[in-house]
């Protein structure tokens, strides 16, 4: 593994001082009393990614998400105008569940031309009108006007439909991003609308998950199987090409390694004979010039850039397709894991089937961190140790439990002299 | 009638006068609250068994112990060294579990050379120390001897392993122990490696099991289908007495008269026990152990038949005259339920009638306990329903009486002392 | 019996009952309940036709594939599936997956 030059400050962590490089405590990722702050002081401020603007296809097209932590259920929608809008998910009438199938707590979706409550039959419009009161004769000086859907804030960057909780958001969804992550404009996640989703309920805390995904640190040693055992090097390491963080997001970039040119034991069959596997396709449409923000370190050859948008979306991205995951918080030990694998659209069996190969092999990888991290939120419980060391290439974790820090002590702090 | 001497002062109850003879509360096994209570002030402060040296037979044997009460997982391991340590199972660098197998919430145990984190491959020897750190260049200023596994008080009496949760245990093990037990020193539990093991999850407070096996009263009612009809209606008519009770500190001791099935009429046994000669109390033909320690039948019962000693909190040591023994755990896993274990040993068989034997004693006590627990998730219903909250307890039961009041002390001590802030 | 695949991959013709599968949670499911034995089985036989499986089926266009290279797609699919078990952990199951599930709730045809 090729040594990738650090940072003046002689580490990518003392790169950023404002992180320190002593130890980190974890009590944020099993306490019941920290995780109501997050409710308050994360998920119901920060711009949160609940989608893609491919979910919503057409107009009249809906898809409603439930954010547990945020005691939330939005429906998310594509009005007649073609905008796409998101509403609370509750009848303005006596508070029912308005979109739902069989099951009020789960999530649904479809097309719809209006929404009609199944209670006392009220309905709404595609952009949350009040359209239609059962006996209206019967009601005292009802203003059909002022009965729309509540809406939640709503906004889009390059196809990722995003929405705040908060009543009035400290700041517009471009600016939340920043200039690291809207890098990525003009990267053609549109084009990539083959999609294969996945959704997980794991019993670890939502941080500690994500953490899995923030660093190659444990790669060697948790995914020992991610090459043969011919090439396996039980002292391997992993060193990532470059790190950056840019306010509460933060970003990894790795190098890559051309597949195809290596010797035959570097891979297993499957990965020789369908040309593809673990990076996903060898090769993959053109589909022009990536923009400059893909690759900010400039590492080559460059392999993956991994964003982790605040608080709970990553974007994996390679040259050719993308992996994105979200991690919902639904209680301080567990979360509901969704992973997509996003790709240019197959046009032959062949490349159908490198696709199945890459989200075969990422479910296999991803199922071994899910197992083991169980483990870890039940040994974090036990609540007797306090101080865990991370090294330079786990800065990401340092500053994503860093920045929850940071946010739930701004929370805090203008919690004080409020009445409450 | 008394069948067997009681107390000068009338009844082995009020030999203990602490005790009292009024009704007692089982709110302490309905109570979520109380639980809470019982895990500070007992389980993450006493001694608790957690099994017994031979199942570490050599350097780098471990078996790792989930004790949901001290809201702890231990590695037990034999060092290069032969000592025997325990440490919590987690890795110090990211809180990973560092031990277990096919899932990390379970038990596992096996041999090896020193533990590695699945997570990042950091690696602690045999007796605990940090020996490799992956990339330890990446780290800043890691001093790798502080970053050892962290130790859990451990002690080793006759071969049982104790572990103790508390900062600094109270008391070392043996004075823990007391002379009751103690003196059960020189029985050859290290000789008796013939092991049968259950494990089950029951549905009802750790105590409330506890109590169905530290009184004799029940047997003749709850255990009567376990003998031909004519000897239960002989036992129901006769009811249950121990000939001797003891209480030391927070233990307890009964002992029993033994039962001469050889010697009776055939239609008072069972036609299985007859051949296998063998039961409930264990292989009818006598095992030379050699000489019993003091601690072993200390009212000189004769006939004699068991001695079980309740080991604060939660073991059971058991022994039978006939020449074995058995041991049982209850670990509390919330209020209302938690794991029981009990394990059986013989001396090793030396042909196939003793193996026989033993298996037909090890199929009998299986029998036994799930009636008890079958019996046991019934009581717990009947109790959690909270319009009984007054119970009576006959002096043959003086040892339910105790085990509740000893659990109330030690949380009355406990909470006692001013709050100071602890781990 | 009806054939289920092309006739070129009669060879294959046994193992297309348990492994011509739709989706990857069937597939999964067949994975996780199947011996050792039987995915090496599949897998020795399977394995060595996939280049040529491929090969056939792309002379169809992708949106549409006859009823039996349909199926030979989802065969193809399944030894996927099964070289995870056979060439990388040498156990039906993910190892250290411990009780850990991943639904994969989408998916494109075929």
């Amino acid at each position: 593994m090729t040594q990738w030059p650090k940072p003046p400050e002689g580490s990518w962590t003392e790169h950023y001082p404002a992180l320190g490089t002593g130890t980190v405590c974890f009590d944020d990722s099993v306490s019941p009393e920290f995780y109501e702050l997050e409710r308050e002081a994360i998920f119901k401020r920060a711009w949160l990614n609940v989608g893609r603007v491919e979910d919503l296809p057409r107009i009249g097209s809906c898809f409603t998400k439930e954010i547990t932590i945020a005691n939330a259920s939005v429906i998310l929608v594509r009005g007649a105008d073609d905008e796409v809008r998101a509403f609370h998910n509750i009848c303005r009438h006596r508070g029912n569940r308005l979109v739902w199938s069989d099951d009020p707590h789960q999530e649904t979706g479809g097309v719809y031309r209006q929404f009609t409550c199944k209670y006392h039959g009220w309905r709404y419009d595609l952009q949350g009108a009040c359209t239609f009161v059962q006996q209206e004769d019967e009601f005292f000086d009802l203003d059909k006007s002022s009965c729309g859907l509540a809406p939640v804030h709503c906004d889009i960057w390059n196809g990722f439909i995003f929405v705040n909780l908060d009543a009035r958001p400290r700041q517009g969804l471009r600016e939340f991003l920043g200039p690291m992550i809207t890098g990525l404009d003009g990267y053609p996640f549109e084009k990539m609308t083959e999609h294969y989703d996945f959704v997980a309920e794991n019993n670890s805390n939502w941080k500690l998950f994500a953490d899995a995904f923030q660093e190659y640190y444990h790669v060697p040693s948790l995914h020992p199987q991610q090459v043969p055992p011919a090439v396996r090097d039980p002292g391997a390491g992993f060193t990532c090409a470059h790190f950056q963080c840019d306010g509460p997001h933060r970003l990894v970039s790795t190098a890559g390694t051309r597949r195809w040119a290596l010797p035959e034991e570097c891979m297993y069959p499957i990965e020789r004979v369908t040309r593809s596997g673990l990076v996903g396709p060898w090769e993959t449409p053109d589909v022009g010039a990536l923009p400059d923000g893909v690759n900010p370190g400039k590492v080559d050859p460059w392999g993956i850039s991994n964003f982790q948008v605040f608080p709970n979306l990553e974007i994996l991205v390679y040259a050719g397709w993308y992996i994105l995951y979200r991690y919902w918080p639904t209680s301080p030990r567990s979360h509901r894991f969704e992973a997509t694998l996003g790709f240019h659209p197959a046009r032959t069996v062949r490349q159908r089937v490198e696709h199945e190969v890459a989200s075969v092999v990422f479910k296999e990888f991803a199922l071994q961190d899910a197992g083991m991290l169980g483990g870890t939120q039940a040994a974090l419980e036990t609540g007797v140790l306090h101080e865990f060391p991370l090294s330079d290439q786990e800065i990401l974790v340092r500053h994503f439990h860093k920045v929850v820090a940071d946010w739930v002590g701004a929370y805090r702090r203008e919690g004080i002299g409020a009445v409450g | 009638m008394a069948r067997f001497p009681k107390p000068p002062e009338g009844s082995w109850t009020e030999h203990y006068p602490a005790l009292g003879t009024g009704p007692v509360s089982y709110e302490d096994s309905t109570s979520p609250e109380f639980y809470e209570r019982e895990r500070r002030a007992i389980f993450k402060r006493t001694w608790l068994n957690v099994g017994r040296v031979e199942e570490l037979p050599r350097s780098g044997s471990y078996f790792t112990k989930e004790i949901a009460a001290a809201n702890a997982s231990v590695v037990v391991v034999r060092g290069k060294d032969g000592e025997v340590r325990a440490f919590h199972n987690i890795c110090r660098h990211r809180g990973n579990k560092l031990v277990w197998n096919d899932y990390p919430l379970e038990e596992t145990r096996g041999t090896c050379r020193q533990f590695q984190c699945k997570y990042h491959g950091w690696r602690y020897d045999l007796e605990g120390a940090l020996n490799f750190v992956q990339q330890e260049s990446e780290f800043f200023d890691l001093d790798k001897d502080a970053y050892g596994l962290l130790p859990v008080h451990c002690d080793v009496w006759a071969g049982f392993i104790f572990v103790n949760f508390a900062p600094e245990a109270e008391q070392p093990l043996t004075e823990f122990l007391g002379p009751m037990v103690t003196d059960l020193e020189g029985y050859p539990f290290d000789e008796m490696t013939a092991r049968f093991g259950y494990r089950t999850n029951i549905a009802a407070n750790w105590k409330l099991f506890m109590d169905a096996f530290q009184e004799f009263y029940h047997a003749p009612v709850l255990h009567a289908k376990q003998s031909p009809q004519k000897y239960s209606a002989m036992a129901q008519q006769a009811g249950f007495e121990a000939p001797h009770y003891r209480i030391e500190g927070p233990h307890r001791l009964v002992s029993t008269s033994g039962v001469r099935f050889w010697e009776m009429d055939s239609e008072l046994v069972k036609p299985m026990e007859i051949t296998t000669r063998s039961g409930l109390f264990g292989p009818w033909d006598e095992v030379d152990l050699g000489e019993m320690p003091k601690g072993v039948n200390p009212a000189h019962c004769d006939p004699w038949g068991l001695d079980s000693f309740q080991v604060f909190p939660n073991f059971v040591i058991l022994l039978w005259s006939q020449g074995w023994y058995l041991t049982y755990h209850y670990w509390p896993t919330s209020h209302h339920t938690h794991v029981f274990e009990g394990n059986v040993y013989f001396l090793p068989a030396t042909n196939a009638r003793e193996r026989i034997a033993q298996e037909m004693a090890a199929v009998t006590f299986k029998e036994f306990a799930l009636q008890d627990a079958n019996t046991l998730e019934a009581t717990q219903m009947g109790i959690e329903s909270g319009y009984v909250d007054r119970f009576l307890l006959n002096d043959q039961e003086v040892l339910c009486r105790h085990l509740h009041k000893e659990v109330a002390d030690w949380i009355a001590a406990y909470e006692s002392v001013p709050e100071v802030p602890r781990p | 019996m009806t054939r289920l695949l092309p006739a070129q991959f009669a060879d294959l013709e046994p193992y297309a009952q348990t492994w011509c599968r739709r989706t990857e949670a069937e597939r999964w499911a067949v994975r996780a309940a199947s011996s050792m034995q039987e995915l090496a089985d599949f897998y020795d036989a399977a394995f060595p036709r996939l280049e040529a499986a491929i090969e056939y089926c792309d002379e169809h266009p992708l949106d549409a594939l006859p009823d039996d290279v349909g199926r030979l797609v989802e065969l193809v699919h399944s030894v996927v599936m099964v070289s995870m078990a056979v060439e990388i952990f040498g156990q039906p199951k993910t190892v250290d997956s411990a009780d850990a599930v991943l639904h994969r709730v989408r998916e494109p045809r075929p």
